[in-house]
């Protein structure tokens, strides 16, 4: 039988894109979704896959084909055409990426949006002077611009960032863990109250229902309630409610990641980094540092439970008689001057840290 | 079978023009612009200092922290306009060897390396008078850093001008037409220079 | 019918030169690029056999999802200096040192590199260098990754600390020394005739690693000297207590390293080109495209920096900027792979060892560029930044691009260096072992990331430990793969077939010479009496030729299948008496 090329060529391209299509949505990859923003971060994967089994089937398709049908005989010893190029194909193939990469990029960016990450209350129009009003008011202003009135106007805009690291070293259980950081306040061009992640539009201007502090320190994650005394060792949310974590670190970074969340944010001891979602599928999910932090970088993982408000509510209730003690115990002691064993003790069981594991830290004491 | 002329390849055979036996090391000189291209990356290094300078500066809550002293602006002062004017004087050596005069060469170069060496002493005495230490504070340490980090580079042009004044001392060892030693030194001389005009800028005008 | 091959030897004959030196001068300072270049090679290549060592002890550990081989702090040096020692003495030297010495005088025509003895010098800083890192396993290695992210690298032990800053320094001036040489070389000590677009295409590909070395490196070593004040002498640069700043190592430390992953894959592109090209007996499709997508991904390479830093707390805006940047790359690199796709296309191909590795590359680094590009979209980086999804992404295009690249680069130019062919069976088995083994080992690194399994751990949920388990089993498949590429290249060196001067029927200037190459490269000066890709031109490449009155009229002889040439520019010009009254200084 002799199909004409062009038919086949039309029938290869239609099975590609099938097949990319069909890999785009079936491709299993991804863990459940449990927040609100983890289907749309899904669905711009998804395309990307799509595209992705697309061009690679293309590639590797065009790359069988040739050692099949253009292997050379072994005594033939003549060249190819001639063919130095073909300006119109070159053309197409410079255009067709550039414009899925725009769409890519373009579809990022509303995905990105939808998360909230680009809050222009957040960084835009941050300038330098403003900073320096909230770092040092009036004072460092006036010397810049020669003119109290000028600073004055300034100041009455302090910055919202500054407002916000201050209120959460304000509440005392949060302030305890996080003592030994000085927290950078503001820094407008490399950004210290990192964006806001994880929320969704219509809330952006609304403080989140929930606030949190996270605290990440070698080789644990320690959060605490603020206007509570709760000091706990993994994180506990109300479903379908809008929750914002304050995170920041005590000695090296780490980062805060949920994979059923889609989001991760780092920990930089010296700034305050926040993330912002809404919970949506009850359950227990690991929560994981997924930044080099030392040797026990592996082993730094707790568990983020989301529960329905009620249990939320009681689980608060129940820890804030017990974490008081864990708390007096943290700040009691001063870490230096512990071994490594000894200080990660009483968190051993939140953070889920065998005692062989911690056998094991004790018998590298002398590396470190 | 070709269709190729031998009269045409031979042509391009330079034949006579080109010995063979005279070694694969053998090809004209291309140090100078192998300089300039170094130069380059030398600049780069700066640029990154700098930058992280600029970097430091905008994510501190004051500039600089508080507590530092003030900079003393004469001294500094002065040691630019004498690194500055060395430029110009460095410069007349390269002329004069232009014009085969070597004592004049030796002349300039000798001036060059003198205000070379008070800048650094210059440096060095303000190094020894300053109220803080490199650990101080982070402007401290970035200050330290960057000025010293150039001072090295002034030393190492000082070596390349005396090691330049060294070799003048042998009889034609430069002259109107090969003294790739003197442009070397030159250039980077004013290399080192501007750095040290944008150093000075970042870190005691602005 | 008359050949462009023959064309150009025919051309060419009196270029040939007599058998070179003795293999002593392997193992001494010699000043001839071609044993720099392949004392390059065989040291880079032991380097690599070095980190793979490495390598399969850290899958090793990770077989089971305990912590039970070796301990954690143990681990972490393993991947570090794996990583450090896979980039920065593998393929880092290896392609632009190694392939780079090596032919960018021949193929340019030339007699040697611009500067013999600085050559030299930047080759032999590296060996020490390399013993001192691995040195480190006895003082307690560097285990902060190959990031060395401050605060953790302030804080880990200072000897091994040391060691590695040290170490980046000393390669990275090893580095700048080389990208200087390139760069004069290419500009200037070109074969009178050879514009820049008669150049090779691994020439531009040259060119554009040299700038981007020359430009990004210097910013790394400026990182590493602030770096080495916090660690040694307690400055707080990056140290937040005493109001430095983490953040700002990384913006230095990208600045250099993300531009240093073009330097590893741009030479790579270079020589795909060329074996793309010669084993399909094609014209590359595209010249002008490629050579100047060269230039494009070093510019662009030069501002993406930042997509290593989506979750590190840049702001937004910058975020975007860098997404949108870092997505753009895909076009230039596209325009390569497509041209590549376009030579193959109807050529006669010869499935060669070379060819194979080629194709090889070309799939696994799409793999790898749409895995990039995936990370490059912001919202989907949060999920996976420091997972194993980027370690399959950048092993993808460090393994399945680099060091793909690099086998087809030693079967193509081996026959040049030694005066041998490779055993193309053997070939064939190390391609196969390799691919295979190969996607085995990383392809599942994709779901693991994904999934949730981060990187730089010792210990992991077991729910992983099937896909780590294929994983392993692939590494140990990829380690066995090098034996018969060390069998090969060993067996081939003293016994191989001898390959003759031209074995590819190649039309570059490097197979115009004796094989291998007299210390004086030509004998006489080369000619260029075909383009560098004219392939099936045939006689019709003596078709447009020029009047012997207008040879000298640079529009006319300098196209693709000139038989003659433009009077050599005499800015450009190698030979002295082309050179007019342009010359330098001296003569
Ligand atoms: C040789 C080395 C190399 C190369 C060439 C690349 C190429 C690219 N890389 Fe990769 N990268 C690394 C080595 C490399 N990378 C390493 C080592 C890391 C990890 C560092 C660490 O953290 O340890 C890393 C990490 C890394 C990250 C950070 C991930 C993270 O930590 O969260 C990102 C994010 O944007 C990224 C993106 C890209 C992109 C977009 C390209 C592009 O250049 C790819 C372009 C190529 C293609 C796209 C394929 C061919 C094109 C076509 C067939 C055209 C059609 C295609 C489309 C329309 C999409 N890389
Ligand atoms: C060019 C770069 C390159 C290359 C070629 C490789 C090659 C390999 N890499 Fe590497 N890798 C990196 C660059 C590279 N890697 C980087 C940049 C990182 C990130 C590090 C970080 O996070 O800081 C990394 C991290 C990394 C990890 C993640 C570690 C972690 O995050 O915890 C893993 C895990 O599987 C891995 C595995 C491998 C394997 C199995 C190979 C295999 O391909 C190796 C194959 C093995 C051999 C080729 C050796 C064969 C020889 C023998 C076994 C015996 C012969 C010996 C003698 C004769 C002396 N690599
Ligand atoms: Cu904390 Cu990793
Ligand atoms: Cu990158």
């Amino acid at each position: 039988m002799n199909i004409p090329s062009q038919i086949t060529t039309l029938l290869a391209g239609i099975l590609l894109t099938l097949i990319s299509f069909w890999y785009g949505q079936n491709h299993n990859l991804l863990p459940v979704e449990a927040s609100k923003n983890a289907a749309s971060v899904d669905s711009l994967f998804n395309a990307m896959l799509t595209i992705g089994t697309g061009i690679f089937l293309l590639v590797a398709g065009i790359l069988i084909y040739s050692a099949i049908k253009f292997r050379r005989d072994p005594d033939d010893t003549s060249d190819g055409p001639p063919v130095h190029g073909n300006i119109p194909l070159e053309i197409l193939w410079t255009a067709i990426p550039a414009i899925i990469v725009l769409g890519i990029s373009v579809y990022s960016f509303d995905v990105y949006m939808d998360e909230n990450g680009m809050n222009p209350m957040d960084h835009m129009a941050h300038g330098k002077a403003q900073h320096q009003v909230a770092a040092q008011p009036g004072n460092a202003v006036a010397q810049l611009t020669g003119s109290p009135a000028f600073a004055a106007t300034l100041v009455s805009q302090a910055d919202p960032n500054q407002q916000q690291a201050e209120s959460i070293l304000k509440d005392p259980a949060t302030n305890a863990v996080r003592e030994d950081i000085p927290q950078r306040k503001d820094a407008p061009t490399l950004g210290t109250v990192s964006p806001r992640v994880g929320s969704s539009p219509e809330k952006t201007e609304k403080p989140a229902e929930v606030v949190i502090s996270a605290t990440g320190m070698q080789y644990a994650w320690l959060f605490t309630y603020p206007g509570t005394e709760v000091v706990a060792g993994e994180l506990h949310v109300p479903l379908g409610r809008d929750v914002l974590i304050n995170i920041s670190a005590n000695d090296v970074l780490h980062a805060f990641w949920v994979p059923e969340f889609r989001l991760k944010q780092d920990a930089v001891p010296g700034r305050q980094t926040e993330i912002r979602f809404t919970p949506t599928r009850e359950g227990q999910y690991p929560l994981i540092c997924a930044e080099l932090c030392g040797a026990y970088h592996g082993a730094m993982k707790t568990i983020v439970v989301v529960e329905p408000q009620e249990a939320y509510d009681s689980w608060l209730q129940s820890q804030e008689v017990a974490s008081a003690e864990v708390l007096d115990r943290a700040i009691a002691a001063n870490p230096a001057t512990m071994t490594d064993e000894e200080y990660l003790a009483p968190y051993a069981q939140d953070i889920g840290i065998t005692a062989a594991a911690l056998e094991q830290l004790h018998s590298h004491e002398g590396h470190s | 079978m070709t269709t190729l002329d031998p009269a045409k390849l031979e042509r391009n055979h330079h034949q006579d023009d080109h010995h063979v036996a005279s070694g694969h090391e053998d090809h004209p000189d291309y140090r100078l612009l192998g300089i300039i291209v170094f130069l380059v990356a030398e600049g780069m290094i700066f640029l990154g200092l700098f930058t992280a300078y600029f970097a430091f500066r905008t994510v501190a809550p004051t500039w600089p922290p508080e507590g530092t002293p003030k900079l003393e602006l004469l001294l500094p002062g002065i040691n630019t306009v004498i690194l500055i004017g060395s430029s110009f004087v460095i410069h007349n050596a390269d002329t004069a060897i232009k014009k085969n005069d070597v004592r004049g060469l030796r002349l300039w170069f000798g001036v060059t390396a003198a205000m070379g060496a008070v800048f650094l002493a210059g440096q060095l005495y303000e190094y020894f008078h300053l109220e803080f230490g490199l650990t101080k504070n982070i402007f401290a340490s970035t200050f330290y850093v960057l000025t010293g980090f150039h001072g090295l580079h002034v030393c190492f042009g000082l070596i390349l001008i005396m090691a330049v004044l060294w070799r003048s001392l042998k009889p034609n060892h430069y002259n109107s037409k090969d003294h790739f030693g003197v442009e070397a030194a030159e250039i980077y001389w004013h290399f080192v220079d501007v750095i040290w005009v944008i150093l000075f800028l970042l870190l005691y005008i602005i | 019918m008359t050949q462009a091959a023959q064309i150009q030897e025919e051309a060419n004959q009196l270029a040939h030169g007599n058998k070179p030196g003795n293999w002593k001068e392997y193992f001494s300072f010699s000043t001839d690029h071609k044993v720099i270049g392949i004392q390059y090679l065989v040291t880079t290549f032991f380097f690599y056999l070095i980190g793979g060592v490495l390598a399969t002890l850290v899958r090793t550990e990770l077989a089971t999802p305990e912590s039970d081989f070796v301990s954690r702090e143990v681990y972490n040096s393993l991947f570090t200096v794996h990583a450090t020692v896979m980039i920065f003495l593998w393929i880092v030297p290896g392609a632009t040192g190694g392939f780079g010495n090596y032919l960018i005088p021949l193929m340019i025509g030339a007699r040697d590199m611009a500067f013999p003895r600085l050559n030299a010098l930047a080759f032999w800083i590296i060996p020490p260098t390399g013993l001192m890192l691995m040195s480190s396993f006895l003082v307690g290695a560097p285990g902060a990754g190959w990031t060395n992210y401050p605060p953790l690298s302030l804080v880990s032990p200072k000897a091994g600390e040391m060691i590695w800053i040290l170490s980046i320094l000393l390669l990275g001036t090893s580095s700048i020394l080389a990208a200087v040489n390139f760069i004069v070389t290419i500009f200037k000590m070109r074969v009178p005739g050879m514009g820049l677009n008669q150049m090779p295409l691994f020439c531009w590909s040259m060119l554009a690693t040299s700038f981007l070395a020359l430009i990004a490196t210097p910013v790394l070593a400026g990182a590493m000297i602030l770096l080495s004040f916090d660690v040694l002498i307690g400055t707080a640069f990056f140290n937040p207590t005493g109001g430095g700043d983490p953040i700002i190592y990384q913006h230095l430390f990208w600045f250099y390293s993300h531009p240093a992953v073009y330097i590893m894959i741009l030479p790579i592109f270079g020589m795909i080109s060329e074996i793309v090209s010669v084993h399909s007996r094609k014209p590359i499709f595209g010249y002008k495209a490629i050579a100047y997508s060269s230039i494009a991904i070093c510019g662009l390479g030069l501002i993406v920096w930042a997509h290593h830093m989506f979750t590190s707390g840049t702001p937004p805006w910058l975020r975007m900027f860098f997404m949108i940047t870092t997505m753009v790359i895909s076009v230039p690199t596209g325009i390569k792979i497509f041209s590549w796709l376009a030579t193959l296309w109807g050529g006669k191909l010869d499935m060669s060892s070379a060819l194979l590795f080629a194709m090889g590359f070309i799939c696994l680094f799409v793999i790898g560029g749409i895995s990039g590009v995936m990370t490059a979209s912001v919202p989907f980086d949060i999920h996976v930044h420091d997972t194993y999804f980027v370690v399959a992404h950048l092993h993808y295009v460090l393994f399945g691009g680099s060091v793909f690249g690099l086998y087809g680069g030693f079967y193509h130019w081996f026959p040049k260096i030694t005066g041998r062919m490779m055993s193309e069976a053997w070939g064939k088995a190390h391609f196969w072992l390799t691919f295979i083994g190969f996607n085995l080992a990383f392809m599942p690194m994709h779901k693991l990331g994904m999934e949730g399994m981060n990187r730089r751990v010792a210990e992991y949920d077991p729910k992983f430990a099937t896909l780590n388990l294929i994983c392993t089993i692939g590494a140990y498949l990829l380690a066995v793969s090098t034996i018969p590429f060390i069998v090969n290249a060993t067996w081939s060196w003293l016994r191989g077939k001898p390959a003759g001067d031209n074995p590819w029927r190649a039309l570059t200037l490097e197979w115009m010479t004796t094989s291998p190459p007299p210390v004086e490269n030509f004998e006489a000066d080369p000619v260029l009496a075909t383009g560098p890709y004219d392939y099936g031109m045939g006689s019709r490449a003596t078709e447009v030729d020029v009047p012997f009155s207008e040879a000298d009229d640079p529009t006319l002889s300098a196209g693709p299948s000139s038989t003659l040439r433009a009077k050599p520019d005499p800015v450009v010009a190698a030979n002295p008496s082309d050179r007019g009254d342009e010359s330098y200084n001296r003569e």
